[in-house]
């Protein structure tokens, strides 16, 4: 009998051991913390990606390091943001777009800071007059379809949508679970004369609804072998499918319906509480500036507000980015948002 | 045959001093990282007066999510029981290589992205709906009961596995001989003796089912709100803090109620066993063949599908999907295959943290009664029953201030798995342990051998399958990126394999697909072996030179 146990009391140790080593990276970061040099805690979302050694350019400038801290998606952030307003887990938050930005700003948890590189933004990107957040990056929510999945020629405004031609076609996200798919819901109101009347329609002609991005676009979506040739999703999304294309292909295999792309701004913020705000603000700087702003395209798949920054030729060539995109006043949005979802699940479900 | 379970006897007081610094092992770790931040959440709602309750009480909404989730869980508990026990008659009966594998198949479903498994089952109703002329069960009740199967098939059938190998057959043998045909004697004589595994099997599906997220979301439709969606919604959402941790209060006293419950059934049909070794009935190679056919169909299709996915590459097949996870990519701040590492690390420190806290918890539950063992009991199941919502915002609010900032801490990502692993592990063992004979514990303490030494040297020998069951479960569990880590901020460092996977699908392109699938794989394959692995050190050596059980007779 105690042969039996030899085996997994020596597992038992090796774990054990393990336990051992991971603590010992633990201690390690600590040192770092305790060195002179600061280290700043930026909070984000899940989507935050950026180039290695774009930090370390900052680091290089001011000699100051950034941690990022990844909280889910942009809900998920608001949400931790203001739960841990006591104690702030970050220094600096970044990824609080408009369809959430009043949400923080009812609350006192961010500090006032203008920065100078507000300068090279176009004033339509500065949503918030009391510079508590900041402009950082932009793109838009938009249907997209695959070109050669389509039957006839691609739609060209909204209420096209609700045709006969375009019956069983799209698939959109729940706005009770899904950002693209709040952001469509706000494009409709946005964009249409009664937008209750164009869910009916859109309902009648058969519309598909997921709770997520993913399970749009790699469910039901024809790119991920689904049957419908229309979803929703970002204005930048056929210029990732360019890049990622398997085989490589010349030109990207979906469009954008231009006419029903509602405007998302990112925003970054320092947090009050903070007890590096100098830095924190050279951080919100640093976020503004070239070195920054130009890594945004080809990572985030967003477009950077500063107008010194240059796009990448993929963008330059492939993306399509409409004059005039539909948006609404973040406030309306926060005050209205229950109503609003309330009234469409009732619509689409009813 | 049934009979209760004697409480043994304890030990005098001079002798229970270590019991109480070993049982407050768990009382620390469950109630500094799940009932101290779960309270915090809950007291700082409920002070904020319980107007929140009555409007949620009152929302049709919300009564319609309860009663979906409270029939929902129901049905899939039914249905896995009813699924997976042909396999656990199956695995009762294999051992060695085959038996490892099928054991490794059973359990890869745990670390499947949802929305993987989501899209092979959202074709297979397609397909059945256009060549059988089945309804599309797509978005629908049925295709959310049927995934909760697809991922507690193991909890079945390894936990009722495991349990029915280890029963004294000789029952069977006698009714045998008496002239019961096979039929009768599995419902007289095997499945009474069954039933404490098949309700600890029941009470974790149904707990799984009752806070399931991601199958809800992707294979229910608008309709399937579940209190677990419907407090993500909540909170995240709409920014509701009070109606999401109303929500979150109604889950627990749901929870509290099912747990006592399902423990005093298990209770009530413990079954002790001399522990004589008599040989279990072969079932025909047809049943054999049926039953394995069967398993690998049904959990199968999603594997081949990710295969498929993840091998083709421009057209052609090739391993280009599998190389490029060494690579840096911008969608990732890490490699895949660092992503990879951290989680087996994470997943082996949650594992022993499950087993560790889960087998003390089992034999305070086993060895105690009343109070203590309802205490122990209860107090290893919630974790599974709480939404991860609550669990994370909860850590995040309550475990805040120096010393105890622990929120962005490596470490809190392996303790909050293995605290949904924990119930895993306790009702993996408490069955295993109720059996044992006291006459075994009472002959040892008799020729003197403290109680230590029967621990060590009768019990867990004793339970050693039942651990290497539990330990694989806290494995794929943490593998598969269970509990409240998603509502926590994480450090790039810290990024897992599971969240390498969605962070690969969240941006458009084949390529990326292609990685995401080739990754998935090698997640499938971490659990697989560690399964086997865990599957032959606990194997008992002397079953191995044992002559095969006589088929039939």
């Amino acid at each position: 009998m105690p042969r039996l146990s030899i085996p997994l009391v020596s597992l038992y140790l090796t774990l054990m051991a393990l336990i051992a080593c991971g603590s010992d990276t633990s201690g390690a970061d600590q040192r770092e913390e305790n060195n002179e040099t600061v280290t700043l805690t930026l909070l984000t979302h899940d989507s935050f990606a950026i180039s290695e050694g774009v930090f370390e350019a900052f680091h290089d400038q001011t000699g100051i390091r950034v941690e990022v801290l990844t909280s889910g998606d942009v809900g998920s952030l608001v949400a931790q943001t203001i739960l841990s307003a006591d104690n702030p887990v970050g220094d600096v938050v970044f990824g609080i777009d408009n369809t959430f930005m009043q949400r923080l700003l009812d609350q006192s948890i961010l500090e006032p800071y203008k920065t100078s590189e507000l300068a090279n933004v176009p004033d339509r990107f500065e949503l918030d007059s009391t510079y508590r957040l900041t402009p950082i990056d932009y793109g838009d929510v938009c249907v997209n379809y695959w070109i050669d999945a389509l039957d006839g020629p691609p739609p060209r405004s909204l209420m096209d949508l609700v045709q006969p031609e375009f019956a069983g076609s799209l698939v959109v996200q729940s706005p009770e679970t899904s950002s693209p798919g709040m952001a469509f819901l706000l494009a409709t109101i946005a964009g249409t004369p009664d937008w209750e009347h164009f869910w009916t329609q859109l309902k009648a002609n058969d519309v598909a609804v997921t709770s997520s991005w993913e399970s749009a676009y790699y469910g039901d979506f024809v790119a991920g072998g689904g049957s419908r040739p229309m979803v929703v999703s970002y204005a930048s999304s056929p210029v990732a499918e360019l890049i990622y294309a398997d085989p490589p292909v010349d030109e990207p295999p979906t469009g954008v319906l231009l006419d029903s792309c509602f405007r998302q701004i990112e925003f970054a913020g320092v947090l009050a509480g903070t007890a590096h705000t100098d830095e924190a603000r050279a951080l919100v700087d640093f976020l503004l500036s070239p070195t920054f702003q130009n890594e945004i395209p080809m990572n985030m798949f967003m477009y950077p507000v500063s107008q010194k920054a240059e796009l990448p030729p993929e963008f330059v060539e492939h993306s399509q980015l409409t004059e005039n995109p539909l948006s609404l006043d973040p406030a309306e949005i926060e005050a209205r948002r229950k109503d609003w979802t309330e009234r469409w699940v009732e619509i689409v479900l009813g | 045959m049934a009979n209760v379970s004697q409480t043994p006897d304890w030990p005098k007081l001079s002798r229970r001093l270590p019991n109480v610094v070993i049982a407050a092992v768990p009382v620390v770790f469950l109630g500094l990282f799940f009932f101290y931040p779960v309270f915090t959440i809950l007291a700082n709602a409920i002070s904020q007066g319980w107007n929140g309750f009555t409007d949620i009480v009152e929302s049709p909404r919300a009564r319609n999510a309860i009663w979906f989730t409270l029939w929902q869980a129901a049905a899939s508990t039914a249905l896995t029981l009813c699924v997976g026990l042909p396999a656990a008659a199956l695995i009762a009966r294999t051992t060695g290589k085959q038996g490892a594998f099928f054991k490794a198949l059973v359990t890869v479903p745990f670390v499947l992205p949802t929305i993987v498994v989501g899209g092979a089952f959202k074709e297979l109703f397609e397909q059945m709906n256009s060549t059988l002329g089945v309804p599309n069960l797509n978005h629908t009740a049925a295709a959310v009961i049927i995934a909760h199967t697809f991922f507690n098939f193991a909890v079945v059938a390894r936990t009722v596995g495991v349990f029915w190998s280890g029963l004294d057959h000789q029952l069977e043998e006698q009714a045998r001989t008496l002239g019961s045909s096979n039929a009768e004697v599995f419902w007289r004589v095997t499945c009474p003796r069954l039933k404490p595994a098949l309700y600890a099997a029941a009470a974790i599906t149904f707990l799984f089912s009752f806070t399931s997220f991601g199958v809800v979301l992707v294979l229910g439709g608008l309709g399937q709100a579940t209190i677990e969606t419907e407090i993500y919604r909540h909170a995240i959402i709409r920014g509701d803090m009070t109606s999401s941790a109303m929500l979150a209060l109604i889950q627990v006293v749901v929870v509290l109620v099912l747990v006592l419950v399902n423990s005093t059934l298990e209770r009530r049909t413990s079954v002790t066993t001399q522990m004589v070794r008599s040989p279990i009935a072969a079932l025909g190679t047809k049943t054999k063949i049926g039953i394995g056919c069967f398993t690998v169909a049904f959990l199968g299709t999603p594997l081949v599908v990710m295969i498929e996915r993840s091998l083709s590459v421009g057209g052609k097949y090739g391993v280009r999907h599998y190389t490029a996870l060494f690579s840096k990519i911008p969608q990732l701040p890490t490699t895949a295959v660092e992503a990879l590492a951290n989680s087996v690390v994470f997943a082996a420190i949650a594992t022993v943290v499950a087993l560790t806290v889960g087998v003390i918890c089992a034999m305070a539950i086993v060895a105690r009664g009343g109070f203590t063992s309802r205490f122990f009991d209860l107090g290893a199941m919630l974790p599974l029953g709480v939404s991860a919502v609550t669990v994370g915002f909860g850590i995040l609010i309550a475990l805040d201030e120096a010393p105890f900032d622990w929120r962005t801490r490596w470490w809190i990502v392996p303790v909050a798995h293995a605290l949904v692993a924990v119930p895993f592990v306790v009702r993996s063992v408490v069955p295993m342990l109720r059996r044992i004979h006291p006459s075994l514990r009472e002959a040892a303490a008799l020729l003197g051998a403290p109680r230590s030494r029967i621990r060590r040297q009768i019990e867990l020998p004793l339970i050693a399958r039942g651990l290497a069951v539990a330990a694989g479960f806290a494995f794929a569990i943490s593998l598969g990126e269970f509990g409240a880590t998603s509502f926590l901020p994480r450090r790039a460092d810290t990024l897992t394999a599971p969240q390498a996977v969605f962070r690969l699908l969240g941006t458009p392109g084949d390529l990326l697909r292609g990685q995401a699938m080739a990754l998935s794989v090698v997640l499938a394959a971490a659990v697989a072996v560690t399964v086997i692995a865990s599957e032959v050190l606990s194997a008992d050596p002397t079953s191995r030179s044992r002559q095969k059980p006589p088929i039939g007779s």
